[in-house]
């Protein structure tokens, strides 16, 4: 089973009512339970996309196609690049808010998703009361709470410490191995991309344009430091650097 | 007494009457009685059944203006804070309105609808509203986009996310317009009274003016203040405590 998303053009118009496409003919095909990467550089508009993905922004040229095969539309997650709680909710009540189901499956949903990612204990605090690498688990456990099909990830864990996004990025891989649904994971990060990906595309920026399509097939947990990764890495940083 | 602010605002208000009573005692001022015979006015004016008689019923005005103004001003100041055309159209006409007298509209609601309740009403919403509009709209400003957009995004219930997380983040306007609408609602619905009504507070004060019965106007004006004070800390602290507890 597939899923296609297919921009033929995204452009923003400016205050002077100048138009400047974004992207333009992109194609990409999700495969169900693929763990698929978005490596460009910043400002190249992979949020933009991940927005259209979301349904979170409707004016664009183009078909996003996310049926299954039983005719329902996938469920889609988005984890944003802030933690993105509501400051009035409880950790609970934050990832009760997008589950489906009466009030305790909510619940109790909520609270296993809590303590798969190590928030037992913090449920009933507020978000004010936590640190960002808690918030970002909480927000974590909100996006596989709602049972999606589609998670998609906006460089989740690029505002924290390197120890702390390093751990994240573990759970986030145990996680999905667990519950293997299909993740589009928005980056700029090479060695991220490359330790967590099923399979990368390499974008280009102005308008965002699909350079390369690259499959991973080494066993995880993988060491960036593999020769092979470690040539893969610098291919990918001489085309971000140069894009021909 | 720092730990206890309930405690020390009770007590401000003990050091109050005591100067107050000290006052009398020091100067005998000829037009203000002491706190004791105001005290003694007031048991009378509530034996005699004539105070909770006229108290109900401008308890009764205020509540159903107050309800009236909350209602319809936060409507019109949430629909003019998301609509920038209507806003831009609407501008003028509030601000006219915020800076129109009470005493103008009074009088006009008077003239025009007669001297009767509906008008005593219509002339305290009027008044109110667009205070509560203005503010209001500034909350409807205030709301975050990016956090309807995880709603959005989720596909999280429209009733779910109308009360999860559109309104949370209006309530602190609500409470700051239903402070400040009470604070109001009831000087005005006294001068409405004085002005066009045969009962209730504002009648019965411009009747002891007239007398001259400074005693009275002391004793209606305390058993006033006490309820409005209750309610202040019976109801809106309490509300506010429980909606903004996560701050």
């Amino acid at each position: 089973m597939t899923y296609t998303v297919d921009i033929i053009n995204k452009a923003f118009v400016n205050d002077a009512g100048i138009a400047t496409a974004v992207i333009r003919n992109l194609g990409l095909t999700l495969s169900n339970g693929e763990f698929v990467t978005l490596l460009g550089p910043s400002g190249a508009g992979k949020s933009t996309l991940l927005n259209l993905i979301a349904g979170l922004d409707n004016d664009f040229e183009g078909e996003i196609r996310l049926s299954k095969p039983d005719g329902k539309t996938a469920r889609v997650s988005l984890m944003f690049q802030e933690p993105r709680l509501m400051p009035w909710l409880s950790i609970c009540e934050n990832v009760m808010l997008v589950c489906d189901g009466s009030t305790s499956q909510r619940r109790s949903s909520a609270l296993h998703w809590l303590s798969l990612v190590g928030l037992s204990g913090a449920e009933y605090q507020y978000p004010a009361q936590l640190s960002g690498g808690m918030l970002k688990r909480a927000a974590l456990a909100r996006a596989f709470a709602c049972e999606p099909d589609i998670l998609l990830m906006d460089e989740p864990f690029s505002s924290l410490d390197i120890p702390a996004a390093d751990s994240l990025r573990q759970l986030l891989s145990e996680l999905w191995q667990k519950r293997r649904t299909t993740v589009v994971y928005v980056t700029h990060d090479i060695t991220e991309a490359l330790t967590l990906s099923d399979r990368i595309l390499l974008l280009s920026s102005h308008p965002m344009q699909v350079l390369e399509d690259v499959r991973l097939t080494s066993q995880r947990p993988r060491n960036p430091l593999e020769n092979e990764l470690l040539a893969l890495a610098e291919r990918f940083k001489q085309s971000l650097a140069d894009p021909a | 007494m720092h730990s206890h602010p309930a405690l020390t605002r009770m007590l401000s208000m003990v050091v109050f009457i005591l100067l107050w009573q000290a006052a009398v005692m020091l100067f005998t001022p000829d037009l203000l009685p002491a706190p004791y015979a105001v005290l003694t006015n007031l048991m009378g004016h509530v034996d005699s059944g004539e105070l909770p008689h006229h108290l109900t019923i401008t308890l009764r005005r205020i509540a159903i203006s107050f309800l009236c103004a909350m209602l319809l001003g936060s409507l019109l100041g949430l629909v003019i804070g998301h609509f920038k055309r209507l806003d831009l159209w609407l501008d003028s006409v509030v601000t006219l309105a915020l800076n129109v007298p009470a005493l103008v509209t009074i009088i006009l609601c008077f003239i025009w609808f007669g001297l009767n309740e509906t008008a005593a009403l219509i002339a305290v919403i009027v008044n109110k509203t667009p205070n509560i509009a203005v503010t209001m709209r500034e909350g409807a400003r205030a709301v975050d986009k990016r956090l309807l957009d995880v709603a959005k995004a989720y596909q999280v219930p429209a009733g779910r996310t109308f009360i999860k997380v559109y309104l949370p983040q209006l309530y602190p306007y609500f409470l700051a317009a239903a402070r400040g609408g009470l604070a109001l609602v009831w000087k005005i619905v006294l001068v409405v009274e004085l002005l066009g009504c045969s009962d209730g507070v504002g009648f019965q004060l411009s009747l002891f003016f007239q007398y001259f019965d400074i005693t009275s106007v002391l004793a209606y004006t305390l058993a006033f203040a006490c309820i409005i004070f209750a309610l202040e800390a019976g109801v809106l602290r309490p509300w506010e405590r429980r909606v903004l507890k996560w701050r």
